[in-house]
């Protein structure tokens, strides 16, 4: 196999248009309050491990201000506004957005260590187009739902990951504030920074005051928000352990509830794929965004006949694979979110080895300063292993062989999740049978990791309920009188 | 002399006894007693629940116009046999006017239900305008076995419309019947017997809802769960806990079912999930075509 000399000339995204400043309050009603905790803390760049800024730690005095703010926002403002004007901050907001779409990216970059080019070509235009494409519902709530006099559920609590902050930012405000609710948000503790430059937008647009909050904070901070019981709605997006603590939680409440949880789907080549695509897509599929991705395609399953030649093609493309700084736009993977999660991709990889699998990395050199992991193929992978069992989030990929296509409709969903799936092959007939068999929330049927602002997203079993985008994603954040 | 009915389970299209051998004595609503009533077991949840995870295939795969006829055969069932409900109910101590009024709803309500079969998914599906070369599509789709604990305010009203809704999906249930006034409903497996639904997509099973409520909302392979309320309610909070375990999609029903609004479409679409499809278009001729 070819190893050729893949090192390219950096070339470095300038972080000189972000504006950080030293230390971070919590946006509540409207204005930069102190937190009542007392305490900051500090948020790193995992690209080097430098300290970005400080911080609020939110505790539960906060976070009930900040739900009084939200609600009487909804009393007094939001709720008595027409839906035009509501979507008319939205839009007001989407184009701000736009407006300041390099910052974000980069400071995206810089606090998550995703590459530049996803920041800069994925997440801050989808999170754009999502407060776009949510602003024109908000007038339009009848027709989405005829005869069934749709309205606002209230006050909404919002708890989003860290591998797509202001993207799930945007997925989770922009419904919630067009279908007339108020909302309090708590982003992850590692990548709270675009969540802050979100507030500061929401001051520019001139956005009523409590409308949104903003709590930083951790996972107590998460715990405290779900606690208060003067929210109408929790939305979370995150791990499957979390979201079942905060279901029970929930439980003899009336609070409405949406869960986007973890997955572990399967990515299924059939001999008939176009392999050099397929290969493209099986890339995308698990290393896009360091595969901390929760719809990453993890699980590989190739028809036997064609298993030998894949890999092989697979392991060649790995060689050209550019793991580094993400600030260079040359960069396919960057630094792994936090130090804690780079453990427990380490903790797995070494596990694949226990448990008898062959594994394939290529030859690359990381950063001598940061949280990186090279691309991981592991063959040999049983059925039950548990490297092919549980979430990773990673870029970790395990890779199965079947022989027909029962055998992979029963091995893809053989598992406690069912987000996503990818179906390759050019036979139109067994793409639709195969994606109606598949228990996945999203099929990709000859792509992979595409996302949209008018796509409902969500899984089936242990990844969640409840969908995201789309019409269908209004629903989460109404309620019906019929 | 009068012959008297054993009342049974229905598990898998059979009218079985319990597995426990155990029964209980059903009192009219002035406490005369009745019939004995299977007191099923856990291990009765258990068989039932692995035969509508068996049934499950083949009912979601035949055509909603299939589904549709079967339902509203149903309906020509009971209507047949309304005399002999009517009459069971009466005997259970309601007055006539109501024992009538009860089982005429359930009739209509089997022939509305019937008529969204093949309906709902076209109000609920979209074809969705994404911003890149790609068809997307949502479409429903059945969650599997669904729990059901059926109403313990009416003997059959509850029960029906808590089911209907979700096998005219696709789904397949286990049902719980009215712990108290559990005849009507294992009666009614007679009709379901002979109106063309496959066995083991209804599945009902007579008991302490103390003892078989947590079993059913803990059970591995039930995908959601229909609760109605009951004057336990510590009882069901506790199922919703156990079905947390793997994310039972749970639904608390509060409604009054002889209420004529307590029917819609909703109550079909909270037991479907909704599924994402991308493929992507070639773009010929700069896409669009020469006319």
């Amino acid at each position: 196999m070819s190893t050729a000399n893949w090192d390219l000339d950096p070339s470095m995204e300038s972080t000189a248009i972000v504006q950080l400043q030293p230390k971070y309050d919590l946006f509540i009603g409207g204005c930069w309050q102190k937190p009542k905790s007392g305490k900051y803390f500090a948020t790193y760049n995992p690209a080097d491990e430098s300290v970005l800024s400080e911080i609020a730690y939110g505790n539960q005095d906060d976070v009930n201000l900040a739900v009084e703010a939200a609600r009487k926002a909804y009393n007094e403002v939001w709720s008595k506004m027409s839906g035009a004007e509501r979507g008319k901050y939205l839009f007001r907001i989407a184009r701000i957005m736009q407006e300041k779409s390099r910052e974000l990216a980069v400071l995206e970059t810089l606090d998550g260590g995703k590459p530049i080019r996803e920041s800069r070509d994925i997440d801050i235009p989808l999170a754009c187009n999502h407060f776009f494409y949510y602003a024109g519902w908000a007038d339009k709530l009848a027709e989405a739902f005829p005869g069934q006099k749709p309205t606002a559920l209230g006050v909404a609590g919002q708890i989003t990951p860290w591998n797509f902050p202001l993207l799930m930012l945007a997925w989770k405000i922009a419904p919630a504030l067009a279908c007339g609710n108020t909302v309090v948000l708590k982003p992850a503790e590692t990548t709270s920074l675009t969540a802050l430059k979100f507030a500061e937008i929401c001051e520019q647009a001139q956005l009523p005051a409590g409308v949104v909050n903003i709590v930083t904070g951790h996972g107590d901070t998460g715990a405290a928000l779900v606690a208060n019981q003067d929210l109408d709605k929790i939305a979370f997006t995150g791990s499957t352990a979390v979201g079942k603590l905060i279901h029970k939680a929930c439980i003899g409440t009336s609070k409405k509830l949406t869960l986007e949880l973890g997955g572990k789907s399967a990515n299924i080549i059939l001999e008939d794929a176009p392999i050099d695509q397929a290969v493209e897509g099986i890339i995308n599929a698990i290393f896009f965004n360091q595969g901390h991705v929760c719809c990453a395609g993890s699980r590989l399953f190739v028809q036997e006949s064609i298993a030998s030649k894949v890999i092989e093609k697979l392991k060649f493309r790995l060689q050209s694979i550019y793991v580094g700084n993400p600030l260079d736009k040359n960069t396919d993977i960057g630094a792994v979110n936090s130090k804690k999660q780079l453990e427990t991709i380490e903790k797995y990889i070494a596990l694949g080895l226990e448990e008898g699998a062959e594994i394939f990395q290529p030859t690359c050199n990381l950063p001598s300063k940061g949280y990186y992991c090279k691309p991981t193929l592991f063959t040999d992978v049983a059925q039950s292993a548990r490297i092919a069992q549980e979430e990773i989030f990673g870029p970790v990929l395990t890779i199965q062989t079947f022989r027909t296509l029962e055998e992979v409709v029963q091995k893809a969903n053989n598992s406690p999740y069912g987000l996503a799936a990818g179906v390759w092959t050019v036979n139109g007939a067994r793409i639709f049978g195969l994606s109606q068999q598949l228990k996945a929330g999203v099929v990709w049927a000859n792509t992979y990791n595409k996302f949209d602002p008018t796509s409902p997203f969500g899984g089936y079993k242990e990844s969640g309920f409840g969908r995201e985008g789309g019409r269908h994603g209004l629903s989460a954040y109404l309620q019906f009188k019929n | 002399m009068e012959i008297l009915k054993t009342y049974k389970l229905y598990i898998g299209g059979q009218f079985p006894r319990t597995e426990s051998g155990r029964s209980y004595l059903v009192s009219s609503l002035a406490g005369e007693p009745l019939a004995n009533a299977c007191l099923a077991s856990r291990k009765d949840i258990r068989n039932a629940v692995q035969v509508a995870r068996k049934a499950h295939g083949a009912w979601a795969a035949k055509t909603a116009l299939n589904r549709s006829q079967i339902i509203y055969r149903i309906a020509e069932m009971l209507e047949a046999r309304k005399g002999q409900f009517i009459d069971e109910l009466s005997e259970a101590g309601f007055g006539m006017e109501e024992a009538n009024a009860e089982i005429l709803s359930c009739i209509d309500r089997c022939v509305y239900y019937a008529g969204w079969a093949d309906k709902f998914q076209a109000l609920i599906s979209s074809v969705n305008p994404v911003a890149s070369s790609h068809f997307n599509f949502s479409t429903p789709e059945p969650m599997g076995v669904v729990g059901v604990l059926a109403c313990q305010n009416t003997p059959l009203i509850g029960f029906i419309s808590q089911i209907l809704p979700i096998i005219i999906g696709g789904n397949t249930v286990v049902v719980l019947a009215n712990s108290k006034m559990p005849l009507s409903a294992i009666s009614f497996c007679e009709v379901l017997a002979t109106s063309d639904v496959p066995g083991g997509v209804v599945n009902v099973l007579t008991g302490s809802i103390d003892e078989l409520l947590p079993t059913l909302a803990s059970h591995m392979d039930v995908n959601a769960l229909s609760l109605a309320t009951v004057s336990n309610m510590p009882k069901v909070f506790e199922a919703q806990e156990l079905a947390i375990e793997n994310l039972k999609r749970t639904q608390l029903l509060v409604h009054d079912f002889k209420n004529q609004d307590a029917q819609g479409m909703e109550f079909i679409t909270d037991f479907q999930e909704i599924k994402t499809t991308w493929h992507p278009i070639e773009q010929i001729a700069g896409g669009a075509g020469a006319y």
